[in-house]
Order: structure tokens, then sequence, then C-alpha cells
């Protein structure tokens, strides 16, 4: 165990102190995570090595801590201990998050473009024109966003949800009724019934047996689609009175509907029912009601949600 | 946690989203296997049915009151204990 050379640093001459600045300024790297438990020889610090694999110090440690042995031996294990518990605790919480929220499939649903975002606005407002509502796969995984206007995204419904939110208060304030803790309700109220939305449709998926490969996240996003709708039929409210709001509530409320059912009926239905011919059979009469359900929800949830901000 | 009945239809919240489904949780979790869901049809001998491809609604209904219950019967022990404390302390 080599001898702590540290504790004669307050009776050093002054010639020693310009030798020591050169140190000094060594110990800055990242290098000397194991020089404070080799001074010790404590075995956590063998232990971070071995889940850190910081076995490139180890040598270098050893070189450096002939002429590290100065100011400060405590300040060096504790930036050490910090560093590698810092370093530590991010893997932790990266590990753990990926398990509650699959951060890497998130990824998929915001890779979107400008482009993409103006075409499916469009197709959001008017899709009687779109004549091939299929996902493209690419080797058994769907395509970005970016490359498929049909694919789901979450951009659009975060977004507009948080548009919903900020559109809302604004129609208060015209009312007079604003204050700022209207704008959390407003946001809570509306995402209580989106996840009532979402856990209503997979109930129901799971009640009819449907094999599909619609993911949560994808239902999320369809149901997210209604806020377009919702913030067209406020905004013309708000600047052209009610009759706009109505008429304009009702133009989105037909443009989602159509766009339910022509991107539900490929992933829900079967293939001869989605080319529109009439299969019989109670499972897939199950399925057709189930889609035209989730699609007539969808203009019930844009009324309830915007009839209170528009007087 | 009283809001002015006029500002909002319904306003709902993340707490009340807890409560209701809490709620729901423990009268799924109170329904007896032997006493009542035998007695009306839903028992869990009852849903073995045909091996085809469509298991059918009421099955998987039954299916599910079964797991729901199996799965949640202890941490709804410690769920309800927690909620029945917080009431009595906050109200």
């Amino acid at each position: 165990m080599r001898q702590i050379k540290g504790d004669l640093w307050p009776i050093t001459s002054p010639q020693r102190t310009s030798k020591q600045q050169e140190p000094n300024m060594r110990l800055r790297s990242p290098v000397d995570g194991l020089q404070g438990s080799q001074l010790f020889e404590d075995t956590s610090g063998a232990a971070h090595g071995l889940h850190r694999g910081n076995q490139q110090a180890g040598p270098q440690a050893a070189g450096l801590s002939s002429q590290s042995i100065l100011s400060d031996p405590m300040s060096n294990m504790a930036l050490a201990y910090g560093s590698s518990l810092a370093s530590q605790g991010r893997e932790m919480v990266d590990k753990n998050l990926d398990r509650f929220i699959p951060i890497s499939k998130m990824k998929y649903y915001f890779a979107v473009d400008t482009v993409y975002v103006g075409k499916k606005l469009g197709l959001l407002v008017f899709p009687y024109m779109h004549e091939n509502w299929e996902v493209s796969y690419q080797k058994d995984t769907p395509v970005a966003p970016r490359f498929d206007v049909n694919a789901p995204d979450l951009y659009i419904p975060a977004m507009g949800f948080i548009t919903y939110v900020l559109v809302a208060g604004l129609a208060l304030g015209t009312q007079n009724r604003f204050s700022p803790e209207l704008l959390g309700v407003q946001a809570s109220s509306a995402l209580v019934w989106l996840i009532m939305e979402v856990l209503a449709v997979l109930l129901s998926l799971y009640l009819v047996t449907v094999n599909t490969d619609l993911t949560t996240i994808d239902l999320l996003a369809f149901s997210g689609y209604k806020y377009v709708g919702m913030i067209v039929g406020v905004v013309a409210g708000l600047l052209f009175g009610r009759p706009a709001y109505y008429l304009a509530l009702l133009w989105c409320c037909a443009a989602i509907f159509v766009f339910m059912i022509r991107t539900l009926r490929l992933k829900l239905l079967s293939e001869a029912a989605a080319e529109g011919r009439l299969v019989r059979g109670t499972r897939n009469q199950l399925r057709m009601y189930l889609t035209m359900s989730i699609a007539a929800a969808q203009p019930v949830f844009m009324y309830w949600l915007t009839y209170h901000l528009v007087r | 946690r009283m809001l002015p009945s006029r500002e909002e239809n319904m306003a709902f919240t993340l707490y009340s989203l807890i409560q209701a489904a809490i709620l729901c949780v423990n009268a799924v979790a109170v329904l007896h296997e032997e006493r009542f869901l035998s007695k009306i049809g839903w028992g869990v001998d009852q849903s073995v049915g045909g091996f085809g491809d469509e298991p059918g609604v009421k099955v998987q209904l039954m299916n599910l009151v079964r797991s729901v219950r199996t799965v949640m019967r202890v941490p709804l022990i410690a769920v309800n204990a927690v909620c029945i404390v917080l009431l009595l302390l906050f109200g």
C-alpha cells in the first residue's frame, strides 16, 4: 500500500508548488476514477470497474498514482464515486424506463417530416379522394411515417392535443371564463377521455378476438387524430360564430368518420371483407360492427369535448 | 375537488379515473366463483367451449373475469388498504 504523500501538501516548499499544478491538471481526466480506490484499496472500486468496464483505467491509474497523491484524495474519491454512481443511476433509469415506455418504438412514431404532416392533415380533413390506404411494409416492419402517408404517427396527435388545450383556453377567454387552472382542467379532462377511449377499444378488440397487428400506440394515434377536426371546428366558431362552428364540425366529423372506417377496415376485417364484398358469418359481422362503432365514437367525442367552448 | 358544474360538462381528472378504476376492479374481484358465477353459468368449468377458432364473446368475458380475479387479488389488498388510510386521513 502506497503511503499518501498528500498530507505533506500544506508543508511543501515553494519549489514544489509549480510541479504540483501539472499533476493537478492531469487529475481532471476521467481516468482518475480508480485512483481513489487504489489509494484505499476498497473493493467497491473493483466492482465499479467490472460494471463500467473501466479496465482501461487500471494500468493508467497505476502509472499515474505515483504522481497523483497530492491535494485532496478525498475529493478525488468523491469525484470518482459520484461519477460512477451517476452513470450507474442513468443505466438503471434507462433500463427501467425502457420497460414501461418503449423508447425505441416511440421513435418510429415521431419519424415524420413536413411533407408527411401536410399530406396527413389534408387526409384528415378531406379523405375522399385518397385511394390506396394500405400501409407499406419493408421486410416485415412497417415503413416509417416519413415514407408512407398511411402509417400512423404520434406527432400530429401530440401537437393536436396541446393545440386543443390552448385553443380551448382561448375560447374560454373570449367568454370571460378563463383562469390558468382551467387549462389544466381541460388538459386532464381530455386526457382522461382519451385514455378511456383507448381502453374501451382495447377491451372490445380483446372480446371479439380480432387477430390484428394494431398496437396500443397505434390506437392512441388513431384516437388522437380527432383533435385536428376539433381544432378546426373551434377556430371556425371563434372566427365566424356559431353556425360556422356547426358547419365546420359537421364537415370534420364526416371526414374523420370516413378516415377511420377506411383505415380500420384494412386492419380489423378479414381480407375478403376489406375489399368490400359481403361476407357472411357472425364473426365478420361483429368485426364490422366494431369498426363502425369505433368510427362513430369519434364524432361523438368531437362534439362532446367542444360544444361548451363555443357559445 | 368540487368544480362549478357550469364550467365543464364533466371535469374529469386523472384522480377520478384512478378512483373509477379501483372501484371497477374491486367490483370484479368480489364476484365469487362458487356462489355466484357458477349459478349463472359463468363458472370456470363452463368456459371450455369448442376448440375451434372462435371462442365467442361470452367465453372471452368469463376468461377476463377469471384472470382479473386471479391476478389482482393480492395487489388489491394493498391498494385498498392504502386508499382507506388516505381517505381517513385526508377525506
